[in-house]
């Protein structure tokens, strides 16, 4: 008796695992065709189970993953690159993401967009899971999650997301039967692509007039220097440069304030960081009339492009990246991605 | 520590092994141990109340019970005079505690209504009072302990950390049942074996109460939520709804809670009183309060209604009015006065506020009523006894009385008794409030149809079960449990069945996850 | 017994009580008459009849409330 007792229960457990392990796939959010951004820090993946690596890391929010595109730094300059951005990733959040992308690999260069470090403490539980969710069990993941929990979130849900997304039971489309195993391919190597044209004014000065306004602290949180110093010791530790950029906008309500930037510039002056603020160059020759998909804040393909393009070649000329399109293995899996990318952009218009 | 957490899963499952390895002897020790970790982990603040609720109980019970009793019916009441004053004292005590924790905001709101405090500067402290956990519950009990030792029915428990223990049983703390000393003690104390179906049926038991309160009563929550929280947008249809959903919904919270209480008796080879019996079978209010909350109902009949209804001051006004009135009226008396008492009671003891005791006295009334009606339906049974035997007669006194109950119990929705007998009203009047509900309105109050379509099926699914026990003559659940196949899969399958459809954690909310930086 | 017997008829006429039982399980006394009946049964038979003995067990039937009295009487 006793032994059909443990029998039966080392079965159901298996059984029930089984069935809410599907459940768990089934019911997490695809994010194929709405909210994208979630499928990102997951597809990172894809590039290091195939042993695949990059001179240069993009870590950042949407400033980042938006504005980076890694075909194009391929194709002008011959750098092999990933955007590993994610929805609103917090300046710790991007620590642990290089400590997890350093498992797997060793960049040359890590490029840090310092919009985030606007953020002391966690902001939007479902943001938290669309940059988390995709992270493989970890400690890093661990520490992330920790550092990252607001109010009502637990734990336990992350290791098991069943318990957090179990009531869209309700709400099952097509797309999540679809997708239960695998997911198609949303970034092109962390770059999401927007091929809509809605223009911004590009009044530098009014815009920033007005966006005092809004400015609720000068001061950048501590925590958050913190989160740059642990990156910039993980970096050296590695022999890694790390490079601090702003990406351009023309929001007012995302502004980069001056007070901000004069703390990012003393930041790097102390430690010897480069830092460049793209915010006003008129090196990239962006026009905000047609290079932004959502009057000003964020850059579309076209402004990605030039972005990309000016990056590139400082990257390569100032700091000696190689060009390696005289590699025969790295021509072939990148040409590929570069096709991919002109179809997905030429199909869009 | 809330009932309905993972914390309490564990708490359970340290407990039942612990228990078990213990030998029999100090198996009751460890049970006193985790009630007292129970209830230092749900409220720390609040032991100093149990700790005097149990102390003044153990030593009241030494000092009356221990003697050679004075025989029952007894003439000569002298002896008892200084055990009654003890009883007594402990009673004001110990009711006091439980009546000023529950009334003082109320009292200090009411004062204020009535000389207008606040009006002339004066700030109202508001101590905000968080009940002790179970109080109400733990109180009555002990309460009951005492007045049974008064009356020998019970011996006074000679060890305090065993009388510690029938206080604070842990199982009991949140929702009851409220049991009797002369039931519960000894099982507490004895020492139990572990048995495959002591355990497999308490276990099955307790994840059937999970799936009850985390499925059903959470979901419907949130519909009931909907409707009280905008009475005036939400009358006429709604209002009907909102009986039906929040008779369903407070019925599979509180039958589940005693699922999980009792079944965790019955894990630990003790077996509590039920709390409930198919309450909706019930063809008058009369009949439904012998089967809704059955341990609270009893405690205050054995100890107020009849101790009222005959005790000697009582009789004695009968006989006054007997000489005036004449025999009838004079036999109607006493047990008005005690009906209408003790349902006064029972209201106070749900809850402070004028809500609940018009609740209380509208359930004495409507009963009192039916009881004057008694010859009415006798002479209905003789005249048509095909009728009254029918099943759709049976059928049309419990709706009736579903609806009779439930329509009473909106005050304890509405807290308000103007509010809530307007909305009652409404289901009369409000033809547009029928019109938007009628139109697809009850699917804009939370719940998909999808969700309906699930509580539906659920609701079926306990209609079987609790069904099963008359059909069948005994429980599903020993069917079950027979065989260890049956028994773990259907286990696996409630508990697939809570962590998906159970209306727990954050919702899915598509919007909130598009990105905008917002 | 014939005295209760009486008493009781005379609180529910047209019930056989020498021989019904099952008098407060299956409804045929109601509280009211059970208050009524103890009042009558303490002024008649000269007994208190406590709350506590107030069960079904001791209602049941004639015959139980007869040894109930009994039992008060010693």
């Amino acid at each position: 008796m006793k032994k059909r007792i443990f029998a039966w229960l080392f079965i159901t457990v298996l059984i029930t695992g089984a069935v809410l392990h599907f459940m768990s796939l089934l019911l997490m959010p695809k994010y194929v065709s709405l909210s994208r951004e979630g499928a990102l820090v997951a597809e990172y993946y894809n590039e290091a189970d195939k042993n695949r690596e990059h001179q240069v890391v993009f870590l950042g929010d949407c400033e980042v993953y938006e504005s980076f595109v890694p075909p194009i730094l391929w194709e002008r300059c011959g750098i092999t690159s990933y955007v590993r951005g994610s929805a609103q990733q917090l300046i710790w959040q991007s620590y642990y993401l290089l400590e997890d992308i350093l498992r797997y690999e060793t960049p040359q260069i890590v490029v840090l967009n310092v919009f985030a470090m606007k953020y002391g403490e966690p902001q939007k539980e479902e943001y938290n899971r669309m940059t988390l969710d995709g992270m493989k069990p970890s400690s890093s993941k661990h520490r992330a999650i920790l550092a990252s929990l607001t109010d009502g979130e637990s734990v336990l849900s992350y290791y098991f997301p069943i318990l957090r997304f179990h009531s869209r039971w309700k709400e099952l489309s097509f797309e999540d039967v679809k997708y239960v195993f695998k997911r198609p391919q949303v970034s092109h190597n962390g770059y999401l692509m927007h091929t809509e044209i809605n223009g911004a004014e590009n009044n530098y000065e009014a815009i920033r007039n007005e966006a005092e306004r809004f400015l609720y602290e000068p001061t950048l949180p501590q925590m958050a220097f913190d989160y740059l110093d642990k990156t910039r010791a993980l970096c050296e530790s590695r022999g890694i440069r790390l490079i601090l950029i702003k990406s351009p906008t023309r929001s007012v309500r995302f502004w980069w304030y001056d007070e901000w930037d004069e703390q990012i510039c003393e930041y790097a002056d102390n430690f010897g960081l480069d830092y460049y603020n793209f915010m006003n160059n008129e090196a990239l020759k962006i026009n905000w009339d047609t290079d932004t998909y959502d009057e000003g804040i964020h850059l579309n393909v076209w402004g990605a492009e030039k972005l990309s393009e000016y990056f590139g070649e400082l990257l390569s000329s100032k700091y000696g990246l190689e060009d390696l399109r005289g590699n025969q293995q790295m021509c072939e899996i990148w040409e590929q991605k570069v096709k991919k990318y002109y179809e997905e952009r030429n199909n869009s218009i | 520590m809330s009932v309905t957490s993972v914390e309490y899963v564990l708490f359970l499952f340290v407990t039942v092994i612990s228990y078990y390895l213990l030998p029999h002897k100090y198996q009751w020790i460890l049970l006193t141990v985790a009630s007292v970790s129970f209830y230092i982990l749900t409220c720390f603040r609040c032991i100093p109340y149990i700790l005097i609720t149990s102390m003044s109980a153990y030593l009241a019970g030494l000092l009356i019970g221990g003697e050679a009793a004075v025989p029952v019916g007894g003439k000569s009441r002298g002896k008892r005079g200084y055990k009654k004053a003890i009883m007594i004292t402990v009673l004001i005590l110990n009711f006091g505690i439980l009546f000023v924790l529950k009334y003082i905001d109320a009292a200090l709101l009411g004062a204020d209504r009535i000389f207008h405090l606040t009006n002339s500067g004066y700030e109202i402290p508001q101590y905000d009072v968080l009940l002790p956990v179970g109080i109400s519950f733990y109180t009555f009990q002990t309460m009951g302990y005492i007045i049974d030792v008064y009356r020998n029915k019970a011996d006074a428990e000679k060890n305090y950390f065993k009388l510690l223990l029938f206080v604070s049983f842990f199982p009991q703390l949140i929702q009851g049942p409220i049991s009797r000393h002369d039931e519960l003690a000894e099982q507490l104390y004895e020492g139990h074996e572990a048995r495959w179906k002591n355990i497999s049926s308490g276990m099955l038991r307790v994840v059937w109460g999970y799936f009850k309160k985390l499925v059903i009563a959470d979901t419907l929550a949130i519909v009931s939520k909907s409707i009280i929280e905008y009475p005036e947008s939400f009358g006429g249809g709604y209002v009907t709804f909102l009986i039906v959903v929040y008779t369903a919904q407070l019925y599979n919270d509180f039958s589940g809670g005693m699922d999980i209480a009792i079944g965790t008796g019955e894990m630990l080879g003790i077996e509590m009183r039920e709390n409930f019996n198919r309450p909706f079978a019930s063809t008058s209010v009369k009949e439904y309060w012998k089967r809704w909350h059955i341990t609270l109902g009893a405690w205050f009949q054995n100890y107020v209604f009849y101790p009222l209804s005959i005790c000697l001051p009582m009789q004695k006004l009968s006989k006054k009015i007997r000489s005036k009135f004449g025999r009838s009226f004079a036999r109607r008396i006493p047990v008005y006065i005690a009906t209408l008492f003790t349902w006064l009671l029972t209201g106070m003891w749900h809850g402070a506020g004028a809500n609940f005791a018009v609740w209380g006295l509208l359930n004495a009334t409507v009963m009192l009523i039916s009881m004057e009606l008694d010859p009415l339906y006798s002479r209905f049974a003789q005249f048509a006894p095909r009728v009254h035997s029918s099943y759709a007669y049976t059928l049309f006194c419990r709706v009736r009385t579903f609806f009779l109950i439930g329509a009473i119990r909106l005050l304890d929705c509405y807290r308000n008794v103007g509010e809530t007998f307007s909305r009652i009203f409404s289901i009369f009047t409000d033809a547009e409030g029928w019109r938007r509900f009628v139109r697809g309105g009850f699917l804009r109050l939370g719940m998909k149809s999808s969700e309906y379509f699930l509580i539906l099926l659920c609701l079926a699914l306990v209609l079987f079960v609790s069904s099963y026990r008359e059909r069948a003559g005994s429980p599903l659940r020993y069917k079950i449990t027979e065989r260890p196949r049956t028994f773990f899969l259907c286990v696996g399958a409630l508990f697939v069945a809570i962590v998906i459809f159970g209306n727990y954690g954050l919702g899915f909310e598509g919007s909130n996850f598009i990105y905008n930086q917002f | 017994m014939d005295k209760l017997v009486q008493i009781l008829k005379e609180i529910r006429p047209g019930i056989d009580f020498e021989n019904q039982s099952g008098l407060v399980d299956n409804d045929f006394l109601n509280s009211l008459d059970i208050v009524a009946l103890i009042t009558e049964i303490n002024d008649e038979f000269d007994v208190i009849i406590p709350p506590e003995e107030i069960t079904p067990e001791n209602f049941n039937s004639a015959k139980a409330i007869y040894e109930l009295i009994n039992r008060l009487q010693k």
